[in-house]
């Protein structure tokens, strides 16, 4: 059989030969004009992060920083220096100008804003969406058939749907402009629950009968025993809500965007572009933009591998 | 005594299975009653909330609730299906809106749907090859860009697009006799473009264009997006491919070898496996994608507030930017509820259309 196969395929034609050392070509060329469209923005976003503003508007391109490193773009006299002076060519000279100015803006305040909303909201869902999909998939309950597809039906509804009436809500419970008005109503959502049901289905029961005989409850059995096995789908479950939570915008913005005590980097941002006007100050959105994305991107390298198994995880969800 | 020593032992069988049973209901509920209460109160209740408040007047500013606690019946009347009128049926400016901002975002959705599809599946698919080295580092590169916030998206495009950015420069680089496009601010549909650089405008086509169906000139029904939308469903393309591979991606490596070998062994071409095999195992894969690209553009609003606030000339305006135009800066919360729920339902479906064409049905 196995000889058969490989005459078979020994059998080409030449116009095949000639296809099959092609396509390999045409397959790189096209990855790698893909994979840089998808790059090179980011590269020159950190470049024009680092230069005085004069650069960015005539030499965006210029990506090589050069030394002298931490230029000022201004004379001692407080005269701006004009875009010669730190760039020619490709090259620039890197100024932390924009980052200056974006943390005078309040920057630091809207990053621990984001940090406190990423991690209080990841380790409560970590819990409550544990919890609730331990129940769908292990505890016979009445009701339990029924709760699981109406949690299905409002993954289907579409948040801009929610976006008023959740704010009417907010607002009789008294829950706008403070923190609780973001945490609570987001401690929990439908995919997180879906995902660690799914999960527990595949631990095995004899696991469970075990623990009953030595005599644990369920509450202790829950916490002892199942989810210590849990921890691959609890870091996906952990790296999709804090990434969720850390790039939020449309929430934030109805639900505290009347107090900027409470904003997060993406709404700090919008105003930051909001405010400007015409006279849209690059090196400074870019820098804000660079603090933006950093902490995702070392969490990205760090758990790349349970950033694409949440993706692939959702895809599940739809078959 | 034997056998009243059987019947008591099931008699305690018989209640401690009751026992187990009644412990397992209160425990499935304890542990599920965090979970049902915010989606209750935060998803369901809301939902409803919606379909009352699209049958009122309410401003959003009267309060619903006297000082003790009582409702306010001065807060609102019902007006019934007023609302839904007025956006759907009545000639005037709440129609124009509505109907402007549907045909911006099916313009928008029926752009990017299908090329992001179909950019990620090609994608996917070359990246599968068996001869491709550093498959990693290609799908490192695809991701990375999702992982971003979108107002960070809509920053960096904002700059590249800029009237005097890269890309303005690099086509002139190319085409020196290119002049500058002002992206973030051109309201000419690209249809309309098209048209005219063929010699067709407004006044060659005949007396039809000027008919106005739903307030709006046939004529500019056939707009085609405005540069600016054009460019903001670049954007949007740019950031969802990435995530999109990947699934595919999985889906692809989830098709045992075996059938492509079996395909091969029976002389198949490249193009015959692709179209006979990988299409078709791939089915509730694309339904899927499809289904998340139709909820999510059909709700693009994050990148609009950013870049354009509906500008220029309400071509960038989306359905959902309309709803939070209409709740908060014209606080018409019953207007604005009853658009969402028009959107809501347009999204059903489409979602049922596609899933006829794609044969989803069958998939799964």
């Amino acid at each position: 059989m196995g000889a058969v196969t490989f005459d078979q395929v020994g059998e080409r034609s030449p116009f095949q030969k000639i296809l099959g050392r092609v396509l390999p070509v045409v397959g790189y060329v096209v990855l790698i004009i893909a994979a840089l469209t998808q790059i090179v923005p980011f590269v020159l976003t950190v470049a024009n992060s680092f230069k005085c503003l004069p650069a960015v508007n005539a030499a965006p391109a210029a990506f090589l920083p050069l030394p002298p490193f931490g230029v000022a773009c201004k004379t001692p006299e407080g005269e701006t220096l004009s875009a010669d002076a730190t760039s020619s060519g490709l090259a620039f000279n890197p100024a932390v100008e924009g980052y200056q100015q974006v943390f005078q803006q309040n920057l630091g305040l809207w990053l621990v804003n984001s940090a406190i909303f990423s991690v209080v909201v990841m380790l409560l869902r970590l819990v409550l969406d544990s919890l609730a999909g331990y129940a769908l998939a292990r505890i016979k309950f009445p009701g339990s058939r029924l709760l699981f597809i109406g949690m299905l039906g409002t993954m289907m509804i579409p948040a801009i749907v929610l976006l008023i009436p959740r704010f009417i809500i907010l607002r009789q419970l008294g829950m706008v402009n403070n923190y609780s008005g973001i945490i609570i109503p987001l401690m929990v959502d439908a995919f997180g629950i879906f995902l660690m049901k799914q999960f527990f289905e595949t631990i095995p029961s004899d696991i469970e009968e075990a623990a009953q005989v030595d005599g644990a409850n369920r509450f202790v059995m829950f916490f002892r025993v199942i989810l210590p096995m849990a921890t691959p789908a609890l870091t996906a479950l952990a790296i999709f809500s804090f990434q969720g939570m850390w790039n939020n915008f449309l929430d934030i913005l109805i639900v505290v965007g009347g107090n900027q005590n409470l904003w997060n980097l993406p709404l700090g941002l919008s105003f930051l572009r909001g405010q400007s006007g015409e006279a849209l100050v690059w090196n400074e959105f870019l820098a804000g933009s660079v603090v933006t994305t950093l902490p995702m991107a070392i969490l990205f390298f760090m758990f790349q591998r349970y950033f694409v198994e949440g993706s692939t995880y959702s895809g599940l969800a739809g078959q | 005594m034997a056998q009243a020593a059987s019947v008591k032992s099931v008699a305690t069988r018989i209640s401690t299975q009751a026992d187990s049973k009644f412990q397992d209901a209160v425990a499935g509920w304890v542990f599920m009653a965090p979970a049902f209460l915010v989606i209750f109160v935060f998803l369901v209740l809301p939902m409803l909330a919606a379909v009352f408040f699209s049958l009122t007047n309410w401003n959003g500013i009267r309060p619903l609730f006297t000082g003790d606690g009582s409702f306010n019946a001065e807060a609102f009347e019902m007006v019934g299906l007023e609302n839904y009128q007025r956006l759907l049926i009545e000639d005037g400016s709440r129609q124009q809106a509505f109907f402007t901002a549907l045909k911006n975002t099916v313009y928008f959705v029926m752009g990017v749907v299908p090329v992001q599809t179909i950019l990620a599946l090609g994608l996917a698919v070359i990246v599968n090859q068996r001869w491709l080295k550093g498959k990693g580092f290609f799908r490192t590169a695809f991701y990375f860009p999702s992982i971003s916030s979108s107002v960070v998206i809509s920053l960096i495009f904002m700059f590249l697009f800029a009237s005097n950015g890269i890309i303005n420069q690099g086509i002139k680089a190319i085409f020196p006799s290119y002049e500058n496009v002002t992206w973030l601010n051109d309201a000419t549909g690209i249809i309309h473009a098209l048209l005219g650089a063929l010699g067709i405008t407004r006044n060659t086509v005949g007396g039809w264009a000027t008919t106005e169906v739903a307030g709006i000139p046939l004529w500019n029904w056939l707009s085609g997006p405005s540069v600016t939308m054009l460019m903001i469903m670049i954007l949007n393309t740019w950031t969802t491919i990435g995530t999109m591979m990947v699934i595919f991606l999985s889906a692809l490596q989830n098709i045992p070898g075996q059938v492509y070998e079996a395909a091969t062994v029976d002389g198949a071409s490249a193009g015959q496996t692709f179209r006979k095999i990988t299409v078709p195992l791939l089915r509730p894969t694309t339904f899927f994608i499809i289904t998340l690209g139709l909820i999510g553009t059909f709700q693009v609003f994050d990148q609009i507030y950013v870049i354009s606030s509906g500008g220029p000339a309400d071509t960038t305006l989306t359905i959902a930017y309309l709803v939070f135009r209409s709740g908060f800066d014209d606080q018409r919360m019953g207007l604005a509820t009853a658009t969402a729920i028009v959107l809501f339902i347009i999204i059903f479906i489409f979602t049922l259309i596609q899933r006829r064409i794609t044969g989803g049905d069958k998939a799964i």
